[in-house]
């Protein structure tokens, strides 16, 4: 095997901070290169010097790429070398349809006249290549993540490519399409195209990398091989948190009280534009004080829809059912009275839905009870700022300043900041919509660990979570949901991800 | 000093650059126009006109400043102006009706008509730029047809006295009796208020948690504000004192300030406008505080028009004209954001000033009404495009 890639002594710089600090990349032609590392580590810069969006001058080192030294300009001319890279956050165009967003800028055209035919001809081609039975001509709005995700591929495809680098494809991804993603990554290889993934599911990586390179604070650990199939995801753990973590889930003794905290009964929500479909079916689920309830399902099963709808009816039309929270009818039809009757839910978008994000870490905690840092409607700013200052210490939220603005903080960081405003609004039970995603391993273990506190001070908690293995770590119970109806529930000591599996896929 | 005590000034110029970069530019522009103009800028006869010709835009950036902070525009204010400087003619000059019964009427209407506007945009969500563009003509028709393309005038005098009345010397002029002994009061009484005002939220803050803003900042932007408004009042004085107008300005950015900073009703219209999902999720009535913004607007939109109407003394039925763009202009190159979330009432009113002074310094020194134009086009532009530096320098 000949090596395709070698970037070397890759060192870059911003003001005040080394974002790589010579690092060395090696990847074989035809292999799967695993990049591994946590949130910062410099994983997306490497990659970002590798396509030209740092260009060549910016940073020191070498790019060696198909036999000769390469300076990219710009991503334009890393593409006409065959290096194409698929970033995490989508680059499609929404209301264009699949062929249009597949040839942007790359257009089947002669004299800036758009050959039609020839382009859905070609689209077709490509997308039966990745497996996406869908009308080229459909909206990318009018379908699901996971087969944006395959759009985005087909668009790769599209520009004859030879070393492909997916940074995080399946972060939103459901389990059977990430599991679909990786065996089209597989097919790739044994087309001899060359990968480059960057993913934190360590799971998915020890499936289909020949090779990892673990990344932490901008330098290159160690790369591993796993094609012996040795290398256990302890191992990568180890390189990527520098030290050992025996448990990914921190302990914890389950204090749960018999009395139900919390009981939703026989709620049912339609879709807002489509009122003949049922997003959420006639669910009943409760959640007692001190203990962790998990939410299971496949995206679209309608768990973000149910929780929406029980707060403050944010989502859905003819909304039914009935919320007791400890016994008594609550009312719960504003987000304001939902937050009055003690709920509190932390989205899933908590760049779109969460935060403010040019506003500081103080104003964002304060946002949902901003009647405890005020009197008569006047705010105390020396209140509100030793609230977020007792947050900042008890949740550890890593800043020099209070006032920093969230959009200058980590993903793992934003999220605490989000806890911390709901905290603030001292709620009895707590919705929490995938709260690890796109975070990194040592941020996740400090969530967690802010999960199992709360459940110890006695509150109730229900967790979304497409990661199973993080409903298996944290939950008591676990609620399998598929299509808008509980399919049933688990206790967490005869939960797995099978036995989740066979019950979200019974009929 | 301390190295950390200077890094932290530093830091806090820095973080705050736009805030200062604003009053700096404005007393450049007002250094260069006293220079080129020979004094006359300067002269209180030439500044009590500055205050008289300006306190419609400042009265109306104001409200737009809330309205942009929402996520929203308000393009009819121009309209408004117009149509209720009609109606109040209407109603006093045809109608023989008393003002003080007019003016709360048109104040009224004004929140009335704002309200109407919200109300599409808030709860229908139909976007403020087609709402509002719908009632610049709906308003623009209105003026027209109560006024029957005629001017309608004049008026009796306690209305001119809102826009062109002076505040009387209670004193009775005891120094040669020209100048105004009570207007210099107040501007030194206003002159000890502000730094007591500044020294005790500075010591509520220390109460809880360190203060951010260094000593060294807070005497120096208090020592110049005092010193201006010193400045300002005495030159006021000398004149015909303190115009009345200026009071009911101060009054109403002194209201709103407190409102932007220092209440939740404020926090929520910056939260509103910087993510409405977020700030929705977080249980603010998102709908009812955007049709606030709107209502609040009209009414200020209906003073500024009976001001305007008083000041002219005639309603015409060209008032207002194309008044909503220099209002815009005002919020913007005080430093507010076209997508919500970012602005200040005072950075509003720094910029309907510095607005204002070129038009009077231009005016003087003889530059025509086109260059004006091309000039001031220009200064909103260098303005946002400071704004944008900044922010991606950062």
């Amino acid at each position: 095997m000949d090596t395709i890639l070698e970037m070397k002594n890759i060192t870059k710089t911003f003001p005040g901070v080394k974002a790589l600090d010579d690092v060395s990349l090696k990847v074989e032609r035809g292999e799967i290169h695993a990049l591994c590392g946590e949130n910062g580590a410099g994983k997306s810069t490497l990659m970002k010097v590798l396509s030209g969006v740092y260009p060549h001058g910016t940073y020191e080192g070498d790019i060696l790429y198909d036999g000769g030294v390469q300076e990219f300009k710009d991503i334009r001319s890393s593409e006409e070398r065959g290096i194409i890279i698929i970033h995490q956050e989508l680059a499609l165009v929404p209301l264009l349809s699949i062929a249009e967003n597949i040839f942007l800028g790359n257009e089947n055209s002669e004299n800036g006249i758009v050959n039609w035919p020839a382009t859905f001809a070609r689209t077709g081609e490509l997308l039966s290549k990745v497996g996406l039975k869908e009308n080229p001509a459909t909206l990318v709005t009018n379908i699901g993540v996971g087969k944006q995700q395959l759009v985005e591929i087909a668009k790769a495809l599209s520009k004859k490519v030879k070393l492909l680098i997916l940074d995080e494809p399946t972060a939103s991804l459901q389990e059977n399409d990430s599991q679909k993603l990786l065996d089209l990554l597989l097919e790739f290889k044994s087309q001899g195209i060359t990968s480059i993934l960057i993913s934190h599911k360590l799971n998915e990586i020890n499936r289909v990398a020949d090779r990892i390179t673990v990344i932490r604070d901008g330098k290159a650990i160690s790369t591993l091989d796993a094609r012996g199939g040795q290398i256990t995801e302890d191992d990568i753990v180890k390189d990527m948190v520098g030290r050992d973590m025996a448990h990914r889930y921190p302990e914890r003794t389950p204090n749960i009280s018999k009395e139900k905290l919390m009981e939703v009964r026989n709620w049912s929500a339609t879709h807002p534009l489509h009122p003949e479909r049922k997003v959420v079916d006639n669910v009943s689920i409760d959640v007692a004080a001190g203990e962790v309830v998990g939410i299971a399902g496949l995206m679209g099963a309608g768990r973000t829809e149910l929780a929406m709808s029980i707060f403050g009816k944010s989502y859905g039309t003819d909304i039914s059912g009935d919320v007791l929270i400890n016994g008594k009818p609550a009312d719960v039809s504003t987000v304001e009275k939902a937050i009055a009757a003690g709920l509190a839910y932390v989205t899933e978008d908590r760049k779109e839905m969460g935060l403010i994000l040019e506003e500081s870490i103080t104003t964002n905690i304060t946002l949902a009870n901003l009647g405890g840092v005020s009197e008569r409607g006047v705010l105390n700013d020396g209140a509100e700022r030793s609230v977020a200052e007792e947050y900042r210490e008890k949740i550890n939220i890593r800043t020099p300043n209070v006032g920093q603005k969230v959009v200058n903080l980590s993903g793992g960081n934003q999220q605490k900041v989000v806890l911390s405003k709901w905290l603030f609004a001292a709620p009895e039970v707590l919705i929490l919509d995938e709260p690890t995603r796109g975070i990194d391993v040592g941020a996740k273990y400090e969530i967690y660990t802010i999960i199992n506190q709360l459940a110890a001070d006695g509150k109730g908690v229900i967790m979304i979570s497409s990661e199973m293995p993080e409903l298996l770590g944290m939950c008591d119970r676990i609620y399998v949901m598929n299509e808008g109806e509980i399919k049933g529930q688990l206790a967490a000591k005869d939960a797995s991800q099978e036995a989740i599996m066979r019950m979200i896929l019974k009929a | 000093m301390s190295d950390t005590e200077n890094k932290s000034i530093g830091y806090y110029l820095r973080t705050h650059i736009r805030e200062y970069g604003m009053v700096v530019a404005l007393v450049a522009i007002l250094a260069f126009f006293q220079v080129v103009t020979d004094g006359i800028m300067l002269k209180p006869v030439n500044l009590t006109n500055l205050f008289l010709q300006n306190s419609y835009i400042i009265i109306m950036a104001v409200g737009m400043l809330l309205v942009i902070v929402g996520g929203n525009i308000d393009l009819s204010v121009g309209s408004v102006v117009g149509f209720i400087g009609a109606l109040a003619a209407v109603m006093i000059v045809h109608w023989d009706l008393p003002t003080v019964f007019v003016v709360p009427a048109c104040l009224v209407v004004g929140a009335i008509i704002g309200a109407a506007q919200g109300y599409w945009v808030a709860y229908w969500r139909i976007p403020s730029f087609i709402v509002t563009l719908a009632g610049m003509l709906v308003f623009k028709g209105l003026t027209l047809a109560l006024l029957g393309g005629a001017s309608v005038g004049p008026f009796p005098s306690e209305f001119q006295a809102m826009s062109s009345g002076f505040l009387p010397d209670f004193f009775g002029g005891l120094i040669d009796g020209r100048f105004n002994v009570f207007s210099m009061t107040l501007g030194v009484a206003l002159t000890a208020l502000l730094p007591i005002l500044g020294m005790r939220s500075r010591a509520k803050q220390a109460k809880f948690a360190a203060v951010d803003e260094p000593l060294a900042v807070f005497v120096t932007q208090h020592a110049v504000a005092g010193l201006a408004i010193l400045f300002v009042t005495y030159l006021l004085s000398t004149y015909r004192g303190l115009p009345n107008i200026l009071i009911i300005m101060a009054v109403l950015i002194a209201i709103f300030t407190f409102v932007t900073n220092s209440t939740t009703l404020g926090r929520r219209i910056y939260a509103l406008g910087g993510n409405e999902k977020a700030a929705k999720l977080s249980g603010i009535n998102t709908k009812r505080l955007t049709f606030f913004t709107f209502a609040n607007m009209g009414m200020l939109a209906a003073l500024a028009g009976l001001v305007f109407a008083a000041r002219l003394n005639t309603a015409t039925p060209k008032a207002g004209l194309a008044f909503e763009l220099d209002v815009i202009a005002a919020v913007f190159i005080g430093g507010a954001s076209m997508s919500g979330g970012v602005g200040k009432v005072i950075g509003a009113v720094v910029g309907a000033l510095i607005m204002g002074v070129m038009n009077n310094g231009m005016s003087i020194v003889g530059v025509g009404i086109d260059w004006q134009q091309v000039i001031k086009g220009l200064v909103l532009l260098a303005a946002v495009i400071f704004d944008v530096y900044n922010k991606n320098k950062a």
